[in-house]
């Protein structure tokens, strides 16, 4: 896939934050060598999977541009977003590139109507030149999501329920038809009876509105469910990706295959593996710091090179792992 | 006899702010035992009701909270109380910590961050028990804490130095100190990772096992409660709907609340399309009339809108409030 | 509005009081409309008489009735309060909104420029340009002034609460709706902060008063108009308490201990009822 035919191409983005005092401080690496794209032509769900620390949120504001990258560059159809200065230009690539966050109560202000957040999404983006013309325009966004405009209007976000300020969010994302929405855990905190709603919502988008949407979770389960293809995050590496079935039933990596075996099962016969005993670290692991694979101090395959260079992206049964276990069956 | 027996519990938070005065009915008429040895869980989203009855279960009650009425009934074996009725200072005195204790979400409330892990202990076990030997108060909390399966250094850390994990489980070393016959653990893992999740879990487990007592686990996360509990209740609006031993509420459930929240599990390996369910959890400050589910209920029936349903029991203790049911089964 | 100050005379014992103190105020400063005697008359009535039906405050040793000079002088007193709380907040707002909007260099800059302010010593700055000014310093003059050196603190409490606003997720819904920085801070920010700026204009008012109490008894303003402080000033030059005339001392200190109390007590209530979590408690939230 070449880059200028991407919808949106990451290229070995890094971003390093300064940490400690000014004389004695070290660099922590958030985001570290993370490449992928997504194609224009083919709309799809794209999730980004990693545990608190793994560097995804901070990924998802170098993909809002609301970060600039250390290192690498982010292409939006063809545009380095290190190149957009003006507001007109950020207002181009807002038109473009929406966000869904995460926790719903917090997405609007509790002392504004909803609704206010829609029509001025309508009017900014140049869909409505007023509030009458935008109405028409509110109405088939929330439409889409299952709602409609007489239902939230005159309402304030705690007279709705979590799902549906988070369909709201997902509609006020849509107004200005966006090619890419990035959603950052967007159901993981709304109630488990309205979370479908949501997800099964990002599934119609892709198909009907063909919008494309990185969904960044902590939740395999739903990224199993709705995406196309997945990325798993450790420590702002990426260290397996590809399609999200090929990566979660049979992963390659052995972090993934920690995280893919400790997700609770309600079935009975994946409970026995659950159930097997793990070690837990006793303190913050320092795996920041550490030199080659971020995994090694966990790994039960750990080897002597593990520790000493980050391991190759190995190109194996379909998808990408970064680890030296696989590094002869590429060959 | 049961360890806890709730009858026909009610308590409602009654707020008066500028002249509106609010009644929020966050429990509505719970009934429920739980046994000695087991692990029962209470699933249900938020604002069921599910903290707090944890609140008038564990009496940390406080207003605008009140109980309108119902029992609460323990029996440790040595002697019973009655939740509602007892003095404050002998619930301290006689059940706090030592009969009852609580693990939550965060454990950062009980631990305090500029002491030493060890010196929480010490003002636990002082304030419950005494300490007449502060040489053998050490050695018996280390020995507490290696029989966790801890290591014993953490209690010379302060908590800002352990990992999340960790300070999880020396709240569960905590709560366990003086080998309660009830563990209440109220989300005890919502905020971690998946690993350090079942890590934690794991522990809770062992320790039920080992010393035979009850854990009461609240979460809203049914994957965990197939994974851990013994038995489910599950809550809706203020009221338990269902409740039955794990495997059954897992793969026959009867309640049109359960299947749907069960059915739309999405679980990885499983990519068929999961319905959702339409409305939202009601507002207890005003519910729905009957079944408080009937709103949302694919099934409902007339008889939905204006009879609450019973709770029966149909085999293997399995209980549920659904005028459907009820008609199947009559 | 009315529901609302019905609401809170209701429910609430410290708006109660506040109402009645600043309406009493309120009633003395409306008297000066109309007034028998112009305030810059004198030898008008009987002099150093003590309060009686026909006097209720008295009359000085110059010759004026105390009920009618009070008047006049909280209504200047409120005037001059008012005026400072009004530019100070115009400021405050500004400098505060701005610095936490925007951040980076402005920031630097707005609150390079707000600490100097801090650390100016504003008494000896005041005394010295009264006494350059030659008790020519006029009431609104003096008023402007203080305005000028009464937003600085406040500037830094809002700049504060706009930045944690700013890291909240409705900020970020709002820069994705296109919103323009200054709507965006003023529609998404500016709710919150206003029991803050509601809470400083009392407080202002008050310390503008004081301010002018201070340096009319020093005699460094404008004598010749009524205020609460230059009663305190003749009453001192003409040495009320040595003559027994201990009236003319206490007519100033209660009508001020009234107005005091009374913005205080109002300030307390209000400040409680426009609080964000009161208000959504409120709306039931």
């Amino acid at each position: 896939m070449s880059a200028s035919g991407a919808l949106l191409h990451v290229d070995h983005v890094t971003v390093s934050f300064h940490i400690g005092s000014f004389i004695a401080g070290g660099r922590l690496m958030a985001v570290n060598d993370v490449s992928f794209s997504l194609d224009a032509d083919r709309p799809e769900i794209f999730a980004i999977a990693g545990e608190s620390g793994s560097g995804k949120t901070t990924l998802a504001r170098v993909l809002l541009h609301d970060l600039d990258p250390t290192q690498g560059k982010v292409l939006f159809e063809g545009r380095d977003l290190a190149t957009i200065k003006s507001r007109r230009d950020a207002m181009e690539f807002m038109r473009k590139v929406q966000p869904v966050f995460q926790n719903p109560f917090e997405t609007f202000s509790p002392l504004r109507r909803v609704e206010d957040y829609l029509f001025e999404t309508a009017i900014q983006f140049g869909r409505a030149k007023n509030r009458r013309d935008a109405a028409p325009i509110v109405d088939e966004a929330l439409r889409l999501v299952g709602l409609s405009l007489d239902e939230v209007r005159q309402r304030y976000p705690h007279e709705l329920s979590g799902g549906q300020i988070q369909r709201v969010s997902v509609a006020r994302a849509l107004i200005p038809k966006p090619h890419l929405i990035l959603a950052d855990e967007p159901v993981s905190m709304v109630d488990a009876s309205l979370r479908m709603a949501i997800v099964n919502l990002f599934k119609k988008l892709r198909d009907e509105q063909k919008v494309s949407v990185i969904y960044i979770t902590h939740d395999l389960a739903t990224a199993y469910y709705i995406s196309d293809r997945i990325a798993i995050m450790l420590r702002g590496y990426v260290v397996e990706s590809g399609p999200v079935e090929k990566v979660l039933d049979n992963p390659l990596h052995p972090y993934t295959q920690l995280l893919q075996e400790s997700v609770p099962r309600p079935t009975a016969s994946e409970r026995e593996q659950w159930a097997k005993h793990i070690e837990l670290g006793t303190m913050e692991v320092k795996e920041y710091g550490r030199i080659g694979c971020k995994y090694a101090g966990r790994c039960p395959h750990v080897m002597d090179v593990c520790k000493q260079t980050d391991p190759p992206d190995v190109e194996v049964e379909g998808r990408t792992v970064k680890c030296y276990l696989y590094l002869d069956d590429a060959r | 006899m049961p360890l806890l027996q709730i009858e026909d519990l009610r308590a409602y938070y009654r707020t008066e702010v500028y002249g509106i005065s609010r009644s929020v009915r966050a429990v509505d008429g719970v009934s429920m035992e739980l046994y000695n040895n087991e692990i029962y869980g209470i699933a249900g989203e938020s604002s069921c009701g599910k903290t707090t009855l944890i609140k008038v279960i564990s009496g940390t009650l406080k207003p605008p909270l009140r109980v309108e009425s119902g029992r609460v009934h323990y029996d440790f074996g040595a002697f019973e109380v009655d939740m509602l009725t007892i003095d404050p200072e002998e619930l301290r005195q006689t059940v706090r910590w030592k009969e009852i204790s609580y693990v939550m979400q965060g454990s950062m409330s009980v631990l305090n961050p500029v002491r030493k892990i060890i010196r929480t202990f010490e003002d636990i076990v002082r304030t419950h028990q005494g300490i007449p030997n502060k040489k053998l108060f050490l050695e018996q909390t280390q020995e507490h804490v290696r029989r966790l399966g801890l290591p014993p250094d953490v209690l010379n850390l302060y908590p800002h130095q352990l990992s999340g994990g960790m300070r999880q489980r020396v709240a569960i070393a905590l709560a366990t100190v003086f080998h309660p016959s009830l563990i209440i653990a109220d989300e005890p893992t919502t905020a971690l990772d998946v690993v350090v999740q079942r890590g934690v879990l794991q522990m809770l487990k062992d320790i039920q096992a080992e010393s035979q007592n009850t854990v009461l686990l609240v979460t809203h996360d049914l994957a965990v409660h197939a994974n851990v509990a013994d038995r489910v209740g599950i809550m809706y609006a203020g009221r338990i709907v269902e409740e039955a031993p794990t495997q059954i509420i897992f793969n026959a459930p009867r309640h049109p609340y359960t299947e749907h929240l069960i059915r739309s599990l999405p679980t990885i390996g499983d990519k068929s399309v999961k319905a959702s369910l339409g409305g939202a959890p009601p507002n207890l400050a005003n519910p729905p009339s009957g079944c408080r589910f009937h709103p949302r209920c694919p099934l409902a029936m007339d008889r939905c809108r204006t009879e609450t349903p019973e709770m029966i029991t149909l085999s293997h203790h399995h209980r549920v409030a659904c005028h459907l049911v009820t008609e199947a089964e009559a | 509005m009315l529901t609302v100050i019905r609401d809170l005379l209701k429910y609430d014992g410290r708006f109660r009081v506040a109402f009645v103190f600043l309406l009493l105020t309120l009633i003395l400063a409306a008297l000066s409309l109309f007034s028998p005697y112009a305030p810059n008359r004198t030898f008008l009535v009987p002099q150093d008489m003590p309060p009686s039906l026909q006097h209720p405050f008295g009359t000085n040793s110059r010759g004026q009735d105390l009920l009618w000079w009070m008047a006049f002088a909280v209504r200047n007193s409120l005037i001059l309060g008012i005026i400072t709380a009004i530019v100070s907040r115009i400021i405050a707002i500004f400098v505060g909104l701005v610095a936490g909007y925007r951040g980076g260099g402005i920031d630097r800059l707005l609150m390079s420029f707000n600490d100097s302010f801090v650390v100016l010593p504003v008494l000896p700055i005041l005394i010295l340009l009264s006494f350059l000014l030659q008790g020519q310093l006029s009431l609104v003059a003096l008023a402007l002034l203080l305005g000028l050196f009464g937003w600085p603190w406040d500037a830094r409490l809002i700049r504060a609460q706009v930045l944690s606003l700013k890291e909240r997720s409705f900020t970020r819904t709002a820069v994705y709706s296109g919103t323009p920085p200054l709507k965006l801070t003023l529609r998404e920010h500016l709710p919150f902060v206003l029991p803050v700026v509601f809470a400083t204009t009392i407080n202002n008012m008050l310390w503008a008063i004081g301010m002018e109490v201070t340096l009319s008894v020093l005699g460094l303003s404008d004598v010749t108009v009524p205020t609460i402080g230059t009663t305190i000033f003749w009453a001192n030059q003409h040495q009320a308490l040595v003559a027994g005339v201990w009236w003319w001392l206490a007519a100033p200190i209660i009508v001020a201990v009234v107005l005091f109390l009374g913005l205080y007590l109002l300030f307390s209530s209000v400040n409680e009822f426009i609080d964000p979590r009161t208000r959504l408690r409120r709306i039931g939230a």
